[in-house]
């Protein structure tokens, strides 16, 4: 650059510069002073130059690789539980490079982290210089006209002045903002381009602070709901529930309840799809606030319920037959609906019925009772195959239970499955050859335990349930904002043309006018050459050619038509 | 088996007729446009070896004035004419090529007859599509059968609006039909599910805007990396020629034909940079989807790992253009790049990789 330029090329250079705000690459360190201020504005420049973010763009995109290949525990902690034990090596290695959640690793916030210093260093000084550009008039014509990209020149009879006024209300007309500097008016258009450019980054940044926002005040809890019962918003309510670092547990939550009226499911009859779901739906009656009014809605899996910015998903549903267990005199001790966890896709079901308090046996003793619950809505007949049901619907439904009694350890304090029978404390009761007492049930049957035990029922009527997903997180309106205004800002960006026009006129010995126009744009386009000569046409009505001098002695002189250009004759 | 779905057996065995003959007309166009080819081979173009060759370097290309008026015309409303000059150092002076026929009547014919194939192929694939969507009585997207016979049907539809644009882009012709054919085989033995309703998940408004303009995207990033690959070839091409290498034979007859690597790099820049707004509207509208039926609007499942690689890939693409020592050969490796995440998403994503999108029917 520190070449002597001759005053063309500065002059071209000049025409030429600005036309974005791209941050031009620079390898030098700084000036011959090199103290740590030197150190620091190099890597800064560094950081911010375009080479460097794209450098990180392309670090980014590799980064996110291994977290679609090596199962992450966000999204499925069992699996990466098997990843683990299958590879004794591997695991720990990967575990130490926190490959098992990529998206919250050091190095990939690292990368991501970098980026956007990166662009923030890079969009504010690009903003400053756009609104002085825009403050600015755009720079005046180059000597040499005709090395730009796009030239016409013709001779006219009309006044210099003239035409350039001519030139500028046409171009003012076509909302170009121009002026006359000199012997020439100069022109600019579309600045939109550099405007969505940097709407489009500024988006980015906003999309990220909605991410992040999300991230740290979401909540996120899941509920089973019997068909009948009810749900308040409260942490203890939860069958599980996680939040974010800054979520605060005693106004986070947004007050609402509500009941679970009926789940509806219904699934594909027929083909090869057949017992895929088809509809999927809940009808609740919730109320917001402490004690609102109570409103009608129904869930289904796209359309979350959604009370001020909470959403409540449906996520999964199940059986749970009702089960009635009476002791030896007959007396009911327990009448519940007992929700059994699916363990395949057609609602084959497990779970346990306890029964805590209230039971006496035989000899008017105190005991708990507990049954191994084996479901399946649609039975496949008896003798046909094994227990595993044929449909997930409720077209057939059998309950197989089996016995025991003592005590279900519920009071030693520790945390129990709801859905598994600890044995340890029980004992089997026994049929009549001596084996654990088990039956299929029918609904409305009944299994006798034996020695006057009592008995358990299998109710008609198998209940539903449905677990629900209860999720908020603040920022995605932002982020949802970010993503609005990084698409226009990328229209504008890439679908508009800055581009620069000059008209020159000048007067020459002769009193003729020579006009001179030229078009440049940021990239090269066809689009260019078709505006100025759009313009070339109108500016031209106004100031028509004059007739030639001589035709041969100055022609032969100043036309040297590239050979390019006459190949394509 | 009611009436209804009678009628839906029916209509998805005709869809299913239908591809098949679509197949069968593509397959001529491939004849056609192999004609084409081998016709246009006779002619003896040498257009951008004698730019690059014979002429002198850019330089004193630039010097001369122009002086825009026809020679000894002393017509006086003789409109001025606009004269182009590409930047300096450039090689945008290298005139494109005359296409496949060569300017060889016969392989223009040929060419015509392919074109006009390829069209009559798109309008029977279409119906196949549309008979589908028809059986199913949903949009066709529901599994990567279904994926893969309207991509293909979308690809030949961009490629004929370009043509119907006036766009030259007739080179694109051949390349184009071979995946097409190489797409529905693929669609037809290996990927084929019979025609059936969708899981509940998959039940929104947004499947509709989200998996077309996907399916659009994809095919406009294919048409993207067809150019880019072609742009490599020619740009090497013309750079041996630059050097005073002679090149092959059979690349000089192939690659003469051929637009300037000026304008094919051209050309993909503007085709990549024109969708890329929407394949982030694309991703955007994925991600509302998901909030709708998971809950979450993003859970780094594979899918979207994916789509967002292919994403930063093409804005690295984008960059690239626009970063000083990138440009060129360069910035088209990472098109080529970006366009094979694109493909791993569609075809190594539900093959290879379980999540959340295994909906896909294989
Ligand atoms: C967060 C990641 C980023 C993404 C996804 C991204 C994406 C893009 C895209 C898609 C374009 C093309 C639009 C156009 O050509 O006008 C673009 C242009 C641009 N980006 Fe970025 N960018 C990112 C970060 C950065 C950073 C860190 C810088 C600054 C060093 C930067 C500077 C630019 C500039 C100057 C342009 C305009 C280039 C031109 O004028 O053609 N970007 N960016």
């Amino acid at each position: 650059m520190s070449k002597t330029n001759t005053p063309e090329e500065a002059s071209e250079q000049e025409a030429v510069a600005q036309l974005s705000t791209a941050p031009q690459e620079d390898r030098t360190p700084g000036s011959a002073k090199f103290g740590v201020i030197g150190w620091a504005r190099w890597f800064w420049r560094q950081l911010t130059s375009m080479r460097v973010a794209l450098i990180l763009l392309f670090l980014l995109s590799l980064a996110a690789i291994p977290g679609s290949l090596i199962p992450q525990s966000g999204t499925d902690q069992m699996k990466v539980d098997a990843f683990k034990k299958a590879h004794e090596h591997l695991g720990p290695v990967y575990d130490k490079l926190g490959l098992f959640h990529v998206y919250s690793s050091v190095w990939f916030s690292a990368i991501y982290i970098l980026l956007f210093v990166s662009l923030i260093g890079c969009i504010i000084p690009r903003t400053w210089q756009f609104v002085g550009q825009l403050r600015g008039r755009p720079p005046g014509a180059p000597k040499r006209l005709d090395r730009m990209p796009a030239y016409a020149t013709w001779r006219t009879e009309t006044g210099a002045d003239e035409v350039r006024e001519a030139a500028l209300t046409l171009l003012r007309k076509r909302r170009y903002r121009s002026h006359v500097a000199g012997s020439a008016v100069a022109a600019e258009k579309g600045y939109l381009r550099e405007a969505g450019n940097l709407v489009f980054h500024i988006s980015l940044i906003v999309m990220l602070v909605g991410f992040a926002t999300g991230q740290l005040f979401k909540s996120d809890g899941t509920k089973l709901i019997l068909e009948g019962d009810g749900f308040a918003n409260t942490l203890t309510q939860y069958d599980d529930f996680s939040s974010g670092n800054l979520f605060d547990k005693d106004t986070g939550l947004e007050p609402f309840s509500f009941t679970l009226k009926d789940f509806t499911g219904t699934y594909e009859r027929s083909g090869p799809n057949k017992g895929t779901a088809r509809t999927y739906k809940a009808d609740v009656v919730y109320s917001e606030g402490a004690d609102g009014k109570e409103k009608n809605a129904t869930i289904k899996v796209n359309e979350p319920l959604k009370i001020n910015g909470t959403k409540v998903f449906l996520s999964g549903h199940g059986y749970a037959p009702v089960v009635t267990v009476r002791d030896g005199k007959g007396k009911v001790v327990s009448k519940q609906a007992v929700p059994l966890l699916p363990i395949d896709s057609n609602q084959t079901s497990t779970g346990a019925v306890k029964v805590m308090d209230g039971y006496k046996n035989g000899q008017g003793k105190k005991e708990q009772l507990g049954f191994n619950a084996f479901f399946v809505p649609t039975f496949a007949g008896s003798g046909k195959g094994d227990m595993f049901s044929q449909f997930p619907a409720l077209d057939f439904p059998v309950l197989a239970l089996s016995a025991y009694h003592g005590s279900l350890g519920v009071d030693s304090g520790i945390p129990q499955n709801v859905y598994q029978l600890d044995t340890t404390n029980m004992k089997q009761f026994k049929d009549s050859k001596g084996a654990l007492l088990k039956k299929r049930l029918l609904p409305g049957e009944s299994m006798k335990l034996p020695n006057g035990a009592g008995s358990v029922t299998f109710e008609k009527g198998v209940k539903e349930w449905a677990t629900f997903e209860v999720a908020k997180q603040p920022g995605t309106d932002w982020a949802l904002i970010g993503a609005i205004g990084a698409i226009a800002g990328l229209v504008g960006s890439l679908f508009i043309q800055r581009r620069r026009v000059w008209v020159r006129a000048t007067t020459g010995d002769d009193g003729v006018t020579v006009v001179e126009m030229a078009g440049l744009g940021r990239s090269e386009s066809a689009k260019l050459p078709e505006e100025l000569g759009a313009l070339v046409d109108k500016v031209h009505a106004r100031a028509p050619s004059a007739p030639e001098p001589s035709a041969d002695s100055e022609d032969s002189e100043t036309t040297a038509v590239p050979a390019a250009e006459g190949a394509e004759k | 088996m009611n009436l209804a779905a009678a009628t839906n057996e029916n209509l998805a065995q005709v869809s299913n007729v239908l591809i098949y003959s679509s197949m069968a007309v593509y397959l001529l166009a491939f004849f056609a446009n192999m004609a084409e080819w081998i016709f246009g081979s006779r002619s003896k173009t040498g257009r951008a070896a004698a730019a690059l060759t014979a002429q002198k370097p850019a330089k004193t290309a630039a010097a001369p004035a122009v002086q825009v008026k026809k020679n000894g015309s002393t017509a006086v409303l003789e409109r001025p004419q606009v004269v182009t000059r590409a930047a300096s150092g450039s090689r945008g002076d290298v005139p494109d090529g005359p296409g496949a026929s060569g300017g060889d009547e016969q392989g223009d014919l040929y060419g015509r007859i392919a074109v006009s194939l390829t069209a009559l192929g798109f309008l029977i694939e279409f119906c196949g599509v549309l008979t589908r969507a028809l059986s199913v009585q949903r949009a066709p997207w529901g599994n990567m059968y279904e994926f893969s016979i309207t991509f293909s049907t979308v690809a030949v539809g961009v490629y004929l609006a370009l043509l119907a644009m006036k766009k030259n882009v007739r080179w694109l012709g051949l390349p184009l039909v071979i995946t097409v054919l190489l797409d529905l085989g693929l669609a037809v033995t290996v990927l084929y599910t019979a025609s059936d309703q969708l899981v509940p998940a998959l039940h929104s408004y947004w499947l509709y805007i989200h998996v077309s303009t996907a399916i659009f995207c994809g095919a406009v990033f294919y048409v993207g990396a067809v150019g880019t690959l072609l742009y490599l070839f020619k740009d090497s091409y013309e750079n041996k020629l630059v050097k005073g290498g002679t090149p092959g034979r059979f690349a000089t007859s192939v690659l003469e034909r051929l637009p300037a690597s000026a304008s094919l790099d051209k050309f993909s820049y503007r085709v990549n940079a024109a969708v890329f707004p929407l394949w982030t509207f694309t991703i955007i509208a994925g991600a509302i989807w998901a909030g709708d039926a998971w809950g979450r609007y993003w859970e780094w499942d594979p899918k979207e790992t994916w789509s967002f690689i292919t994403w930063v890939a093409y804005a690295c693409y984008l960059h690239a253009r626009a970063t000083a020592g990138w440009k060129g050969r360069k910035a088209a490796y990472l098109a080529l790049i970006a366009f094979a995440c694109w493909l791993f998403n569609y075809y190594g994503v539900n093959i290879f990789v379980s999540g959340k999108h295994s909906y896909a029917g294989v």
